[in-house]
């Protein structure tokens, strides 16, 4: 086999013109899917049934089952409904990017809301009951006790899932999007060479997932500086 | 020791209280008074219902049936603010429970800022004279993880006092202590009862119950069994149940 490392080198800037496209479809999930995680979380954490019951079928349904399929019914399925085709959601998802931001926040908020779950249930119950007893009311027992702390016990967790979130924008290319992924396949079907161009892309991967665990580390020192002895 | 006497005004009346964690009774037809300014020591064995009885008292747990008054307000579901009973009643938990994201100054302020409205100013300079009056003002900028056990729960005591409550309840506030720190939370709580600090204290420290106790109540299977002044009960229990339990808290 005929390896072309200069290929992989030279179509790396090719690769980058999609990186634009791949930051915006992260970003734009990841902050519209924290908002729907949030939302979800505390449906799931009211104690009243006609809350967590649609939220804890929503969330088994978007982590049941294949981002992929969940991608496809968005593109292809929900055009085919008559009602979305004439509501103002029709602008969003005529596009395939407005189609695969909504696949993916879906999506990502399922898993985060889950580990925010996660988070709030692991603040002792005690500090609770200590800012109960100082007459603090719940909803600012909620804001400067347990959210505070639950986000710090949930940060692990939530940066691996942005970090997977990164990873899945690639799927979007099945829509006809041309982020990095996109692109490579373009390429791929110009030059023949799958290995070196999948390498490239590989390495640019690699390098964002690098730097966001990166950032996450710093976050994680710098709000848990009150355990370090 | 000099301490004040309680005065007969009540702020404090249980009646015919029960309290059931499902099928199981932890509290048995309560019924007890406290006057203004009164130090009640409450001790008995473990799964006795003393945590119980006191976190109902500001209704962290809420009781099934009987009357619950404290400072006049009636303790009920229709209590529209509990919140407004709790600032009055301070409570002093076994483990601490420091907020541990906030400096120990930070700890104190949060509750006068957010219920009370105080201003940053006037919270920190209160929370500043209660850090001294709990002998660790050095530590206001630290975080509780760096604090001693005995240190953190002078720390609860200042927070706890930070919203000037009529009422402290105390849960066994030294019996996560190493023996070393014991004395230190100790000399805190008996200089609140020379205040006039209406207190109730569930604890088996029995050094602490002799010298400040007006009242001492022991517990077993979720009801009170025996109420003394401290004499009368350590020199003279008059119940079965009583005396087993001395007999045992008193060969350690
Ligand atoms: N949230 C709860 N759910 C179910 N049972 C409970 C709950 N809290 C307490 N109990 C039970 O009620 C009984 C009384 O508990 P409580 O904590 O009041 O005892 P205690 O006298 O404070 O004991 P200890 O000295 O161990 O602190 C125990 O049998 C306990 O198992
Ligand atoms: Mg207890």
């Amino acid at each position: 086999m005929n390896f072309d490392f200069a290929l992989i080198m030279t179509s790396i800037p090719q690769l980058l013109e999609g990186i634009g496209l791949t930051f915006q479809l992260w970003f734009l999930s990841a902050i519209l899917g924290l908002l729907l995680a949030i939302a979800l979380m505390l449906m799931r954490i009211s104690g009243k049934w006609f809350l967590y019951v649609p939220a804890m079928v929503y969330i088994y349904i978007f982590r049941g089952t294949p981002i992929l399929v969940q991608i496809f019914i968005i593109y292809y399925g929900l055009p085919q409904v008559e009602f979305i085709r004439e509501s103002f959601m029709w602008s969003i998802l005529r596009e395939p990017f407005g189609c695969g931001i909504l696949a993916l926040t879906l999506n990502t908020g399922a898993y985060v809301s889950e580990i925010l779950r996660g988070g709030v249930l692991g603040v002792p119950k005690g500090l609770g009951e200590a800012a109960a007893a100082l007459g603090i009311s719940k909803v600012q027992r909620f804001i400067y006790i347990t959210a505070p702390l639950a986000i710090r016990l949930s940060l692990p967790a939530y940066s691996n899932d942005v970090i997977s979130l990164m990873k899945s924008t690639a799927l979007v290319s099945t829509i006809t999007l041309l982020d990095m992924m996109g692109i490579a396949r373009i390429i791929v079907s110009e030059t023949y060479a799958p290995y070196e161009i999948f390498i490239s892309l590989m390495i640019i991967y690699l390098i964002l997932t690098w730097t966001t665990q990166k950032i996450f580390a710093l976050l994680e020192r710098r709000m848990n500086r009150h355990t370090i002895q | 020791m000099n301490l004040p006497n309680p005065t007969p005004e009540t702020v404090i009346s249980l009646q015919d209280v029960d309290k059931y964690f499902g099928d199981f009774q932890a509290l048995k037809k309560i019924n007890l008074s406290v006057a203004k300014g009164e130090r009640i020591v409450i001790c008995g064995p473990s799964g006795s219902g003393k945590s119980t009885l006191i976190r109902c008292i500001n209704r962290l747990e809420q009781h099934n049936s009987g009357k619950i008054i404290v400072d006049g307000n009636e303790l009920t579901d229709q209590v529209k603010d509990i919140d407004a009973v709790r600032r009055e009643v301070g409570m002093v938990f076994q483990n601490f429970n420091l907020f541990p994201h906030l400096t120990i100054v930070n700890n104190l302020m949060l509750a006068p800022r957010l219920v009370r409205n105080t201003s940053t100013e006037e919270a920190r300079k209160q929370a500043m004279e209660l850090l001294e009056r709990v002998r660790i003002p050095e530590q206001a900028n630290k975080y509780p993880s760096q604090l001693s056990g005995g240190q953190q729960q002078r720390v609860a005591i200042a927070r706890a006092l930070c919203m000037n409550p009529a009422i402290m309840l105390f849960d066994e506030p030294t019996s996560a202590l190493d023996p070393e720190m014991i004395n230190e939370v100790l000399e805190v709580m008996t200089d609140l009862a020379k205040e006039g600090m209406t207190m109730i204290c569930v604890t088996h420290e029995m050094g602490f119950a002799r010298s400040v106790a007006d009242t001492v109540v022991f517990m077993d299977a979720g009801e009170i069994v025996e109420r003394n002044t401290p004499e009368e009960f350590f020199n003279h229990p008059q119940q079965q149940r009583t005396q087993n339990f001395l007999k045992q808290i008193l060969s350690h």
